[in-house]
């Protein structure tokens, strides 16, 4: 499996209708980071930026080193998995997983092979044949991620992926997620409400304020008492 | 929670018995009038029957098929390429065939393809010396598909909207191809919009009237419906009339059956549309080419018609007419009438839908009862039974009471009744939402206020409601006025609506007079709907 490449944001500049964002930043290699914020504060923007469904105005984002800036979201070594819809409906599960191996479907047995491990791993073992309907919400989520392990691609981006399951069933997720990341080495990029996922997966956090980082740091630092200002006030701590 | 109205439900009630009584009315003429010439109706179902429902559902899948297939790659351009040049003024170009009478449709038709249309002067030598104008089954299909081809483009446009862009997003991620792209992403959604629209297509062309009236020529192309208008008002053959009734209820009863089917809910995945921006594959060089062509293509023919009745509306003795005694009578007739109906839509939609929210909410079973069913979907079935056919059955009824033509009130109150039933269902998807929002909001306060029934309709409804009410009201008034069904039974000199105007202009052969009064005809018909788009849209 491939290992985790950086991410680099140079003075990115983006201005949509009433909402203009600006970041410079960077993620490790191989690391795990929460981007955390209130609501409209531009942490989606940010993936969708790294993704390539946004170009900025003006800056350059570079992956491993290399610059993505121009480069079509199909050329970029990130796979990105949404709050929702990332499973064609009228597809089963195993050829909804397919998909990221070969996006016109003609699959190999190796292929195939794969998909079945993928699935087997994400504890999707057997299901392969159901449609997306006739899955949980927390299991639908878990396809998408047996995508991503067929996919390989260096970079994993999230979007408030589990926003919609309960808190037990959040957490199985997040203990899948910290596993497949610990096993493959790629490059965790999680949007997300809650300070305690970040805490919980334990890595790195950023947090945004009005389409800029206004904080950054180790997740349990940048979210315990210690923490900056800004971020006490958001998670309202005393 | 039991919360009925101070009302008792007696006004919706009383909306569905009036709604009853018009309907129950019609088919109580048209048994009367099979009982006493029980043979002869039997009779009646001959060759010429036979041929018309032929000729009916023949029109009606051609119609279908040319508005249908070229809807698809229509809305396919028009959605895969966003910053196509006037890209916007197309959509709003295919609006306007939904908001012209039926009427004027067939006189643009015969404006651009007719024999003295703006197009003869070319079409003449192709067809080897001078045009003949389109006529018979060509003339209806040209008019069916100008009026069906931008509403199956819309359906299309708004399935494709419709698809989430996180799709667009994963498949642009994934690299996937195109011919993959449009297996799993478009088809699936352009799939399942086109059974319904499709049907609702061959609905509309199957009960269409007043195209078939003006452009179809002699039996070989007549529809049931105007197959039942003539054995009416020309040959006054009653059981002829019931026959052809009969089999035109059996055609519309099938149809409408197999599009309640057809729109049933889709299983699928019950995902929420979370994702705001909009993200959409770049077209290919030759993908946006051929897109060019083929919008400017939809645009020339939907275009035509509309330039070519306006030029001949304006090339027409427009000061004269503007003099006539006629046109001043016949569009006060039209405006009071279509002021009326649209009130009386209103009133009848606001009270079942009261009655519905009341039943709703004072049940302990899942499923609605009859009652609520009836004051909900009620006015739906209207669409069953076209205005026609309503008109032919009281025709009928009056003939035997001996009133026709002997009364001035009947036909009147017959053509506002029958004009609102039939706006009702539209008037009721407008209404709704915000009707029962308010309801929610208001209900308990009100009761808590003592309100009385007048001062909360007039402090609380009506000011909650006042968009979707001009809208509605607008709406209506548009649909009454460029209406001819009933009105083409009842009509006379002495009791003329603009179409009807229009109609017997048409068949004096005074074609430039005719063609000034659809250009008035549409003109106010637009002013309207533009009216109840904007109220509608501010709504939300």
């Amino acid at each position: 499996m491939s290992s985790g490449l950086a991410i680099t944001m140079e003075a990115v500049h983006l201005a949509l209708d009433g909402f203009e964002a600006a970041f410079d930043t960077g993620i490790e290699a191989g690391s795990i980071t929460a981007l955390v914020g209130p609501s409209g504060s531009g942490k989606s923007t940010f993936l969708n930026l790294v993704a390539g469904f946004e170009r900025p105005d003006s800056g350059r984002i570079l992956i491993g080193g290399r610059d993505m800036t121009a480069i079509a979201p199909a050329g970029r070594p990130v796979s990105m998995v949404f709050q929702e819809n990332n499973l064609f409906g009228h597809l089963d599960i195993a050829a909804n997983v397919g998909l990221g191996r070969s996006p016109s479907l003609r699959l190999t047995a190796s292929d195939r092979s794969d998909v079945e491990a993928a699935l087997a791993r994400t504890g999707l073992a057997g299901k392969g044949h159901r449609k997306p309907a006739e899955l949980s919400g927390g299991e639908r989520q878990r396809a998408a991620l047996a995508r991503v392990l067929v996919r390989d691609r260096p970079v994993l981006l999230l979007d408030e992926p589990f926003a919609s399951l309960g808190p037990a069933l959040r957490r199985d997720m997040l203990a899948l997620l910290r596993d497949l990341q610990a096993e493959t080495g790629m490059t965790l990029v999680m949007v997300t409400h809650h300070p305690d996922d970040a805490v919980w997966l334990d890595g790195n956090a950023q947090f945004l304020e009005a389409g800029r980082i206004a904080a950054r740091g180790p997740a349990a630092w940048l979210f315990g008492p210690d923490g900056p200002g800004a971020v006490r006030r958001y998670i309202g701590a005393k | 929670m039991t919360m009925t109205g101070a009302t008792g439900g007696l006004p919706g009630r009383a909306a569905l018995a009036l709604l009853g009584l018009i309907v129950g009315g019609a088919f109580a003429g048209l048994a009367l009038s099979a009982w006493r010439q029980g043979g002869d109706v039997a009779g009646a179902f001959d060759t010429y029957l036979w041929n018309a429902a032929r000729f009916t559902l023949w029109q009606a899948a051609l119609s279908t098929l040319l508005s249908v297939v070229p809807a698809l790659l229509l809305a396919r351009a028009l959605f895969l390429n966003p910053r196509l040049p006037g890209r916007g003024l197309v959509i709003g170009l295919f609006a306007l065939p939904l908001a012209i009478p039926s009427i004027v449709a067939a006189m643009a038709t015969l404006a651009l393809y007719g024999r003295a249309g703006l197009l003869a002067p070319w079409l003449g030598p192709l067809a080897g010396g001078s045009w003949p104008g389109v006529f018979g089954l060509s003339g209806i299909l040209l008019a069916h598909v100008f009026f069906n081809l931008p509403l199956a483009t819309r359906l299309f446009l708004e399935a494709l909207d419709a698809i989430p862009p996180d799709r667009w997003r994963l498949a642009a991620q994934l690299g996937m191809p195109a011919p993959s792209r449009f297996r799993l992403i478009e088809w699936p959604a352009l799939g399942a919009a086109l059974p319904g629209a499709a049907g609702l297509v061959f609905m509309l062309c199957a009960t269409s009237f007043a195209i078939v009236l003006t452009l179809g020529g002699g039996p070989g192309a007549s529809t049931l419906e105007v197959a039942i208008y003539q054995a009416l008002r020309f040959d006054f053959d009653p059981a002829r009339a019931a026959a052809l009734t009969l089999t035109q209820l059996a055609l519309t009863g099938l149809l409408v059956a197999g599009l309640m089917r057809i729109g049933a809910p889709l299983t699928g995945e019950a995902n929420l549309t979370l994702s705001r921006q909009s993200w959409r594959p770049a077209p290919s060089p030759f993908e946006r080419r051929l897109a060019m062509v083929v919008v400017l293509a939809g645009t020339a023919f939907v275009a035509g018609p509309i330039l070519a009745i306006a030029v001949a509306g304006l090339r027409a003795d427009l000061a004269r007419l503007a003099m006539e005694p006629d046109l001043h009578r016949a569009l006060a007739t039209s405006l009071v009438i279509a002021l009326a109906s649209a009130l009386l839509a209103l009133a009848l939609t606001l009270a079942l839908l009261r009655l519905r929210l009341d039943r709703e909410r004072s049940r302990r079973v899942p499923r609605p009862g009859w009652l609520e069913w009836l004051a909900g979907n009620g006015s739906a079935l209207i669409l069953l039974v076209p205005p026609v056919l309503v008109g032919a059955g009281w025709f009928i009824l009056a003939v035997e009471a001996g009133q026709v033509r002997h009364t001035n009130l009947f036909g009147p109150v017959l053509v506002v009744t029958v004009n609102a039933a039939m706006a009702m269902p539209f008037v009721m998807r407008l209404l709704r939402p915000a009707h029962d929002a308010a309801a929610e909001r208001h209900d308990r306060l009100a009761a808590n206020l003592g309100m009385s029934v007048w001062t909360r309709l007039r402090l609380v409804d009506l000011p909650a409601l006042k968009r979707p009410l001009v809208a509605g009201f607008a709406f209506a008034m548009a649909l009454s006025l460029g209406d001819l069904g009933v009105i083409a039974l009842f009509g006379s000199d002495d009791f003329e609506t603009l179409p009807w105007l229009l109609l017997a202009r048409m068949g004096s052969y005074r074609t430039a007079d005719a063609a000034g009064l659809a250009l008035i005809l549409a003109l106010l018909c637009l002013l309207l709907m533009m009216a109840a788009g904007r109220a509608g849209r501010q709504q939300a």
